[in-house]
């Protein structure tokens, strides 16, 4: 049972760490805003119920809305960044991270909003090995759907084959004619997007404010360094794994379970500098 | 033996090179004083004395970071993790244990630099960006460490009740109740802070770290131990962050538990950047204009942190060598007419 709530929170992290791993394996950079985009995700999830009273219209609008927001981010502020140091990223997410928290504050308020389960979703459900939340089980669903989808275009659309040839060596790439720069902006996108979809289904689980997503950020930079940065594998395989470490940390020493998710990275830091799956070439 | 000239390390003709050694040897002698000597004007132009107060001991965080982003080139995003150490440790070791407040300033620096050699040694093997993950998920382990143990840090309300009045040396003592009084105490530590930094930089092993920025590849190829110089400048880093950190224990009677936390670390990123990474005077700088800024603009606004996330996206974009590196370009260009 504990360690099932652990798969759904995991599975939040998952989105997160997907989101950064991307970002970073495509564009080189570390996205320190990545955790306030999921903030805003929850916000434009909550937007859309509230004008629509859908939770399924919130669950699709939100997070293009916050990928169209990547968008202008991405072109207007990452592009110029182009051939600097990734230090220079980092530094300017860092930055816009600021104004995405006060954006919200001045358009939302800073109280934190409780957002109630969606009716359809409520209540329990009976798997024949114990009760679970049918919540919980539906966010499962739904990351294992996006994980799917991911792994399809990734693995066997010509697309994808772009994509990956991208992270390896763009230059290459460009010298083949394909226009970099527009496959960049979209990757951003994406990254944005799913860093926002995991906002959305994390809205009915805690309290939506304004400091959510810097809390979450040291957790999926967490998932991403135990997972291995750019290995989309290991972030599914970490987020997971973080998911169900927190949950049972919870269960025997509730105060320790913040704790436990950086003494856990240190651990696999280590045993494997780069990473359960990353590549010792990569970031390291 | 010239230690204060950085040309004098052997086998670096690149960091050697980009200065000439004259030039070098006159700058490194005087920043020091000089800097000291700029602070000291600070309180008869700033609006309050707590903002000056403020500007020194973030300066000298600043500072401390610097070190190791500016001058090592690591981008570490956990150095909240020092400064809080250095304040709780002596805040813990004044109201808790009566200790004298010097004595407790001390160990307050000893532990930030104890912290720093563990969080160094678990990080320092990664590099780049991977680094600044890895070190701001371990400062936040201190963070959660220091909210739990609530009995000792004051949790979440921070820690309380060690209000030092008095700060005896032999037959003197310093009453840092008073603000000129403690302006100067503070000052005195910086001053102090500043004439090691600046031997450090001249010194070989400024070099080294220099040279291990411009190119780790060819460092090590020189015979150096880049890791151990890593680590060693790590530590040093760290010092020099707790003691801003003891120093902000004593300057406010209280440690907030947001000074372990994250954006704190990332305040000294941004005075760096703002200041300029790798200028000696830059870090103060730095501080000097992100605290001003913050002054001023929340007087105006409620939401000044909005108006400074922008002023630092702007400084990113258009400005990456920052105010002090601005200001040395532009010296340099008047010097060559």
């Amino acid at each position: 049972m504990q360690l099932f709530s652990g798969v759904a929170l995991g599975a939040v992290f998952v989105m997160l760490a997907l989101g950064l791993s991307i970002i970073f394996g495509m564009l080189g950079i570390v996205n320190f805003a990545h955790g306030n985009f999921f903030m805003i995700g929850a916000y434009a999830g909550v937007f859309v119920l509230e004008r629509t009273g859908s939770f399924w219209l919130a669950l699709l609008l939100g997070p293009l809305l916050v990928g169209a927001l990547g968008l202008v981010v991405e072109r207007l502020l990452i592009r110029p960044l182009a051939g600097r140091s990734p230090d220079d990223a980092l530094l300017l997410t860092f930055g816009l991270g600021y104004v995405l928290v006060e954006g919200v504050r001045i358009l939302f308020g800073s109280d934190g909003l409780p957002v109630a389960t969606p009716e359809a979703l409520s209540g329990v459900a009976d798997l024949g090995i114990g009760l679970f939340p049918v919540y919980r089980l539906f966010v499962i669903g739904v990351v294992a759907l996006v994980l799917l989808l991911l792994w399809w275009a990734l693995e066997r659309t010509r697309l994808g084959l772009i994509v990956r040839a991208g992270a390896r060596d763009p230059e290459i790439l460009r010298v083949l004619g394909v226009d970099i720069q527009r496959l960049w902006l979209w990757v951003f996108g994406l990254g944005i997007a799913l860093a926002a979809l995991g906002g959305v289904l994390a809205a009915p689980m805690r309290s939506v404010n304004p400091e959510m997503g810097s809390a979450v950020l040291s957790e999926a930079f967490a998932v991403t360094v135990i997972g291995g940065m750019g290995s989309l594998l290991g972030s599914v395989a970490a987020g997971l794994l973080v998911g169900i470490v927190v949950s049972l940390t919870a269960l025997v020493a509730p105060e320790m379970a913040n704790i436990a998710v950086f003494a856990f990275m240190a651990l696999v830091l280590l045993a494997r500098p780069h990473g359960l799956f990353g590549k010792p070439g990569l970031g390291t | 033996m010239t230690a204060l000239d950085p040309a004098a390390a052997p086998g670096l003709p690149e960091a050697a090179s980009r200065r000439s050694p004259l030039a070098a040897g006159a700058l490194s002698r005087w920043r020091a004083p000089a800097s000291v000597a700029a602070l000291a004007l600070l309180p008869l132009v700033l609006p309050s004395q707590a903002l000056a107060v403020n500007v020194l001991i973030y300066g000298l965080y600043a500072t401390g970071y610097n070190l190791l982003y500016g001058y090592t080139g690591l981008l570490s995003f956990g150095h909240a993790a020092f400064f809080g150490t250095g304040a709780y440790a002596t805040g813990i070791a004044i109201g808790a244990f009566g200790l004298h407040p010097l004595a407790a300033m001390a160990l307050g620096i000893v532990l930030a630099g104890l912290l720093a050699l563990a969080i160094g040694a678990l990080s320092i093997r990664s590099r780049g960006i991977y680094f600044a993950m890895v070190t701001l998920a371990l400062a936040q382990l201190v963070y959660y460490a220091a909210l739990q143990a609530s009995g000792w840090t004051g949790g979440e309300n921070g820690l309380r009740g060690f209000t030092v009045a008095r700060i005896g040396l032999g037959p003197v003592g310093l009453d840092i109740l008073d603000p000129a009084t403690k302006y100067a105490f503070v000052l005195a530590c910086v001053a102090a802070a500043l004439a090691a930094m600046s031997r450090i930089l001249a010194s070989p092993f400024g070099a080294v770290i220099e040279a291990i920025r411009e190119n780790e590849a060819r460092a090590r190829a020189c015979g150096f131990d880049v890791e151990r110089t890593k680590l060693l400048a790590f530590v040093l880093s760290g010092l020099f962050c707790g003691l801003a950190g003891a120093l902000s224990a004593l300057h406010l009677s209280i440690v907030p538990l947001d000074s372990l936390a994250y954006p704190l670390s990332g305040t000294a990123v941004v005075m760096t950047l703002v200041g300029g990474a790798g200028t000696f005077f830059g870090p103060f700088l730095g501080a000097l204009a992100v605290l001003v800024l913050e002054d001023s603009l929340s007087l105006w606004t409620s939401h000044w942190q909005l108006a400074l996330g922008v002023v630092f996206i702007l400084f990113v974009l258009f400005l990456p060598r920052g105010l002090g590196g601005a200001a040395l370009a532009l010296g340099r260009l008047a010097w060559r007419r």
